[in-house]
């Protein structure tokens, strides 16, 4: 498993605590699913590095990222690709300047980068719109340059906070499918948050499910929609 | 109702600048502006608040930062402080900067030492105006500040960006127009400054005697003049905080 991540670590927050605990190997997708308030979002601010483990420790690709108390790589440090929940798209720069953020930031001049970045627009259906605002584009533009923005850098994990809630019902389903396609050529590890099990059905190959700040289930994603513990199969209802 | 009282209000503001104006003529007008005295506080008017508004800029923005994003303690006090300007009469505030960077104050002998005299000087005119006008700036940046979306500034973290490229490509743009309010307000307060400075700076022509100073001396002696030099004051203000906020609002 030595391309993979690995996590054992605990987050505290309040009265909240998440435990996580799993091991996701190199190339694979898995969907984090579980009911609001379970901590997905904790579980990507922790692993983006955006709040400290207070216990544990997370490899990715047998590179320490954190190891609580003493070492932990602040989210620059990370290499990972993020896309929130929300996109956060920069509003003050191109479609284009977002996705080369970056390269960039990795010290790749202006040109090379925004060469790199037209490829993926284009890869991702968006070369016309290069020259957009986030406030110029629709919900599934928006969440395309989002990915690609986070994809361009080539992550060994790359984390999707409800990368499809902006989407209406019709394109949703379109998208998953296009998602389901991208993802499944990306190296590394993809970690999917999702609320819908559609979603996760449809694009992941492996299913987490959190309830109450805990890893309550793991395995492949057929297997465990086939035959549901009892929590999933009320979150199916 | 609503037009009513609105449009009372607006008389209201509307009102006596008109009386202003009906008083002047524009051949005083041109008389006034060929003044040299006048000439010579419209000058150091520009000059005084331009300084001070570097000032502002320079360490107010910091301050901003500080009092918006680090937990330290005592901050709710910092922010009382810095707030303090704001509703001390600005006559106070020059009896305070004395009794701090006067001859006799809690700096001034140690600043005499090293050769630096602020007050009745030009450059106590700047802190004068420093003094009373940096709240203004202070204030709105980290009001600012405070609702910038964090998302957008983890997001830029996670893709490398150091945190002075995360300033500068994403917290800055957020609050730019804010930025353009803050300056525009904390000049205007500054270039209409009068009690601190003739309090901490005195009223010496060519030297502190900036334009506020000015009417106020016309008014003692030639109350037209003092219309007239309103009316320059008026003006200047509005051209340069209209080119100011057209400017940094814009890309």
């Amino acid at each position: 498993m030595k391309g993979g991540l690995e996590v054992d670590a605990e987050v505290r927050r309040g009265s909240f605590t998440l435990a996580l605990r799993c091991s996701v190997p190199e190339g694979c997708t898995v969907a984090l699913v579980g009911p609001n308030g379970s901590g997905k979002s904790t579980v990507v601010e922790l692993l983006a590095g955006l709040v400290p483990a207070s216990r544990g420790s997370i490899t990715l690709a047998g590179r320490v990222l954190e190891r609580a108390p003493g070492l932990r790589l602040p989210p620059q440090a990370r290499g990972l690709g993020v896309v929130f929940q929300g996109l956060a798209l920069f509003p003050s720069l191109t479609a284009l300047d977002n996705v080369a953020y970056g390269l960039r930031s990795r010290g790749l001049g202006r040109a090379q980068a925004r060469a790199q970045a037209q490829v993926w627009l284009g890869r991702f259906e968006l070369g016309e719109l290069a020259d957009r605002r986030p406030e110029e584009l629709s919900g599934g533009q928006a969440q395309r340059v989002a990915l690609a923005r986070a994809m361009i850098v080539r992550p060994p994990l790359l984390l999707l906070d409800e990368p499809l809630s902006s989407l209406d019902v019709e394109a949703r389903g379109a998208a998953r499918t296009l998602l389901r396609g991208w993802l499944a050529e990306a190296p590394g590890v993809k970690l999917l948050v999702t609320h819908d099990l559609e979603d996760a059905r449809a694009i992941a190959d492996r299913l987490l499910v959190l309830d109450r700040g805990k890893v309550v289930a793991e395995g492949p994603v057929e297997a465990l929609l086939a035959a549901p513990p009892p929590f999933l199969a009320a979150m199916m209802r | 109702m609503l037009a009513a009282l609105g449009g009372v209000a607006l008389v209201f503001f509307a009102l006596p600048l008109v009386g202003l104006v009906s008083r002047a003529t524009p051949s005083g007008l041109w008389r006034q502006l060929g003044a040299p005295a006048v000439q010579a506080a419209l000058w150091l008017s520009l000059e005084v608040s331009l300084v001070s508004l570097g000032l502002c800029l320079v360490l107010g923005m910091p301050l901003a930062f500080l009092l918006a994003r680090v937990e330290f303690p005592g901050r709710a006090l910092a922010r009382g402080l810095v707030s303090l300007p704001m509703v001390l009469p600005p006559v106070v505030g020059g009896i305070a900067l004395l009794s701090a960077f006067g001859r006799k104050g809690l700096l001034g002998g140690w600043l005499a030492e090293v050769g630096v005299v602020l007050p009745f000087t030009t450059a106590g005119a700047v802190v004068a105006v420093t003094f009373v006008s940096m709240p203004f700036l202070v204030m709105t940046i980290e009001a600012a500040l405070a609702s910038v979306d964090p998302r957008l500034e983890q997001a830029a973290a996670t893709l490398g960006a150091s945190r002075w490229r995360i300033l500068q490509t994403v917290t800055l743009p957020a609050i730019r127009p804010a930025l353009a309010a803050g300056l525009a307000l904390c000049w205007a307060r500054g270039l209409g400054e009068f009690g601190a400075t003739i309090t901490f700076a005195g009223n010496l022509e060519g030297r502190t005697q900036t334009m506020p100073l000015a009417v106020y001396d016309a008014l003692q002696t030639d109350p037209e003049a003092a219309v007239t030099l309103g009316l320059v004051l008026l003006a200047v203000s509005l051209t340069l905080l209209m080119a100011l906020r057209g400017r940094i609002s814009r890309r």
